[in-house]
């Protein structure tokens, strides 16, 4: 099954370390505003329905789904919240989209991580209470943990994992939104402060404010709307285990499911041939090769020398997170997947800038939903639908 | 458009202080809803959760932590969140995931642990307040709802004695519920008027009972749900609306967006004259007045005449229009979410002839069932039938 939901409507603001002079209701309101100038509707009238995606103990506010229809445009619409990462509201969005009864859905997103003091304190609120909080463990040291058993198994060295933050942060040197651009050596980040090992400080993402909209439409409208509508080709979301317990700790199961889900509905086969770019999670330096492999572009244990060959490059044979990712971005929380997907629509429609990749058709973007999570999603976007369709 | 079909429910008991955790007392309803239908987890492609706020439980991310026991492992698995109204909007949930095409069958659970907050979790709910205007002030959420109820009777000049009627219905009601956390069944109107006042008009029989619990369901598509079961139960019509979240602003005599949620359910079942063609009704009664309040939104009684239809037996159980004749909030219990849901699963009994002691006369065709959540501001409607939507 091939699914065609046009993604027609792109709107962001930020992504900054802070943002003390404006609420987290200022930058969806920015961001909205600028999506639906991007797509041309208005949101009184042309959006049937409106996705959000937040965590309560991130916004320091229960339920807080109460704080999203106003800036959005959306009071007295049908509008609801998806706990999960804006690629798994995307998917909501769609899956409205598909049942033909809605043509336009919004999708929103946002990070206001700038207001929490200390973030490894409120996700630790996120292990389970009875058999892990106890220990008191840090959750970077549970990222740790996965990391070591996934570099002895895969045979990945940290001198790899360094390459990724090299690249990323670079890449973000080439990206006007992006927060930590930065011309570092891989030296450099070995030598930086250890947190847990095997992370050291700069392996780690920062966090970012900032917030995502976009517009989806079903593929009339689509047209109708954009002269460069990027189609949502596929699309899946899975979850390994939560319990610590009994998870893979070496693969991204998750990711790999989600990935299956998604190839199929798009109908790619051989995915190492036929996506060209890819914009993946990379919360963690060690992260973005794990989930190369889980996505079956590369094989495993082949991540990490191809990184530091030089083939996730911009001018590599898979060009990986151009847009800097998470480390090189800043990590945006739930906003995070939607950063993914806003550079495969810029690169997709050719306004990715002095960034911009050469004739490019068909992208991917990952998400994974953080430390203790197993919970990721996967999106293949193409500016052309099968069959030469545009 | 896909058909969907609800196949299977089920639901623990509605208890005070569940000694199972969060992740036992989804499984035990999924479980549950999985052998009504004979299904197992093989069967099912993907997972919908639903639980209220975070802060219940103090788990971050809550969704991800009941991802395994609401038998999401290794599954697409995504918990979308409307505060109270979320358990209704469950319905609109599954029917997506089902109605798109991505999905087949999903299994849908709603799991909610209030007891865990200590002493109360009432306080937890100062949380869910605007954290620069009103968190200051320390609100408690029974004060918004008294406002709500003083303004409901003073504009249609209705009395606490017309409003306690709906509690000494319910609680009877539920007498006849084997998972019901009811303590005395057979209370009188002069019982509910003389309980101990929580904040004028608000008094304690007004108000449900805060518990644990979890119910789910089975939703299937057209062509897999009548394999399933002989007698598959449609979804026919759904529905969602938020308003603003400045409450402030809104005239509390009347729920717009429920009025806005229900035209949205009607227009898709096809639904015109709704007071002839809802045969049981199950609004959401976390408060006597709110059963009212509720039936004038959902356009079923004249605004500030619901009270009339209760006092004249209309909404009894033997009545014209039988209303919460599973005993609702006020009588089973109110583990949000779960209760949402359970109103749901209550019209799939009744409309299948399955509801025991509490079957309605006659042979019902279609339900409603709604809930009500945020502040005082969104409305969740899902119209089950016995009849194929055509």
């Amino acid at each position: 099954m091939s699914i065609s939901v046009g993604i027609v409507g792109i709107g962001w603001t930020g992504f900054r370390p802070a943002t003390p002079e404006v609420s987290y209701k200022e930058m969806i309101y920015e961001a909205a505003t600028r999506a639906y100038a991007d797509a041309g509707v208005d949101p009184r009238r042309d959006v049937d329905s409106f996705v959000t995606v937040s965590e309560d103990f991130h916004e320091g506010t229960s339920i807080f789904d109460e704080y999203v229809p106003d800036q959005l445009g959306g009071a007295q619409r049908p509008v609801h919240t998806i706990t999960g990462d804006g690629l798994h509201g995307l998917a909501a969005a769609a899956m409205q989209i598909l049942t033909g009864r809605f043509r336009v859905v919004v999708v929103e997103g946002h990070s206001k991580a700038s207001n929490i003091l200390t973030l490894p304190h409120i996700t630790h609120y996120a292990l389970d209470p009875i058999l892990n909080r106890p220990l008191d463990v840090n959750p970077i040291a549970v990222a740790a943990l996965e990391a070591c058993r996934y570099l002895h198994e895969s045979g990945t060295t940290r001198e790899q994992c360094a390459a990724v933050v090299a690249k990323n942060r670079r890449n973000a040197l080439r990206n006007p939104a992006a927060a930590y651009g930065a011309n570092l050596r891989a030296e450099d980040v070995l030598r930086s402060e250890m947190v847990a090992s095997p992370l050291a400080r700069l392996e780690i993402s920062d966090q970012a404010d900032g917030a995502i909209v976009m517009v989806l439409a079903d593929a009339e409208t689509a047209r109708r709307l954009s002269p460069h509508p990027v189609w949502m080709r596929g699309i899946g979301w899975a979850n390994d285990s939560p319990s610590l317990e009994s998870r893979c700790w070496d693969r991204a199961v998750y990711a790999e499911q989600a990935a299956a889900m998604a190839y199929r509905m798009a109908g790619i086969g051989n995915p190492a041939d036929e996506i060209q770019f890819a914009e993946v999670d990379d919360t963690f330096a060690y992260k973005e090769l794990q989930h190369l492999e889980a996505l079956g572009l590369c094989a495993w244990g082949r991540a990490g020398p191809l990184t530091v060959e030089g083939a996730t490059a911009p001018n590599g044979r898979l060009p990986v997170n151009v847009s800097g990712g998470s480390l090189g971005l800043g990590h945006l929380l739930e906003a995070s997947g939607l950063a993914r997907v806003l550079e495969v629509v810029l690169q997709l429609r050719g306004q990715a800038g002095s960034r911009q990749l050469g004739d490019v058709n068909t992208g991917l973007a990952q998400s994974w939903r953080g430390v203790p999570t197993t919970s990721g999603a996967v999106a293949v976007l193409s500016n052309q639908l099968s069959g030469g369709e545009s | 458009m896909r058909r969907v079909a609800v196949v299977g429910a089920g639901m623990t008991r509605f208890v005070r202080r569940a000694m199972e955790t969060p992740k036992e007392l989804a499984w035990h309803a999924g479980r549950m809803a999985l052998d009504s239908c004979g299904l197992t987890l093989k069967d099912v492609g993907g997972v919908c959760i639903g639980s209220a706020p975070d802060a219940f439980d103090g788990v971050h991310m809550k969704g991800e932590y009941l991802a395994d026991g609401s038998g999401a492992w290794g599954k697409p698995v995504m918990r979308s969140f409307v505060g109270g109204g979320t358990g209704v909007f469950l319905g609109p949930h599954g029917w997506y995931h089902v109605a798109s095409g991505l999905f087949d069958v999903v299994l849908v659970v709603a799991e909610e642990k209030m007891s865990s907050f200590y002493p109360h979790a009432q306080a937890a709910f100062v949380t869910i307040f605007d954290h620069t205007t009103e968190r200051p002030l320390e609100p408690n959420l029974l004060w918004i709802f008294a406002l709500e109820m003083n303004r409901y009777m003073q504009t249609y000049g209705i009395s606490k004695r017309d409003i306690a009627q709906v509690a000494v219905k319910n609680k009877r009601n539920a007498a006849d519920h084997p998972c019901a956390m009811l303590g005395e069944a057979n209370i009188t109107i002069e019982d509910v008027l003389n309980s101990e006042v929580l904040a004028w008009p608000v008094q304690r029989l007004d108000v449900s009972p805060v518990s644990d619990g979890a119910v789910a369901i089975v939703m299937a598509a057209e062509g897999v749900a009548e394999r399933i079961t002989d007698r598959p139960v449609w979804v026919q019509g759904v529905g969602w609306n938020l308003d603003t979240a400045y409450w402030t602003n809104r005239d509390l005599a009347y729920p717009e967006y429920v009025e806005r949620a229900a035209r949205m359910a009607y227009d898709m079942a096809g639904v015109r004259e709704p007071r002839k063609e809802i045969h049981i009704v199950e609004p959401y009664d976390p408060f006597d007045y709110k059963e009212l309040h509720h039936l004038e939104g959902l356009l079923l009684a004249d605004r500030g005449k619901a009270p009339e239809l209760t006092a004249q037996g209309v909404t009894a159980r033997g009545g014209a229009m039988p209303v919460c004749p599973s005993g609702g909030l006020l009588g089973v219990g109110n583990p949000i979410t779960a209760a949402g849901l359970m109103k749901v699963a209550e019209l799939f009994w009744q409309l299948r002839g399955e509801a025991g002691a509490r079957q309605v006369p006659g042979k019902p065709e279609r339900g409603l069932a709604q809930a009500w959540g945020d502040l005082m501001q969104v409305g969740t409607v899902t119209i089950l039938g016995t009849r194929r939507p055509a």
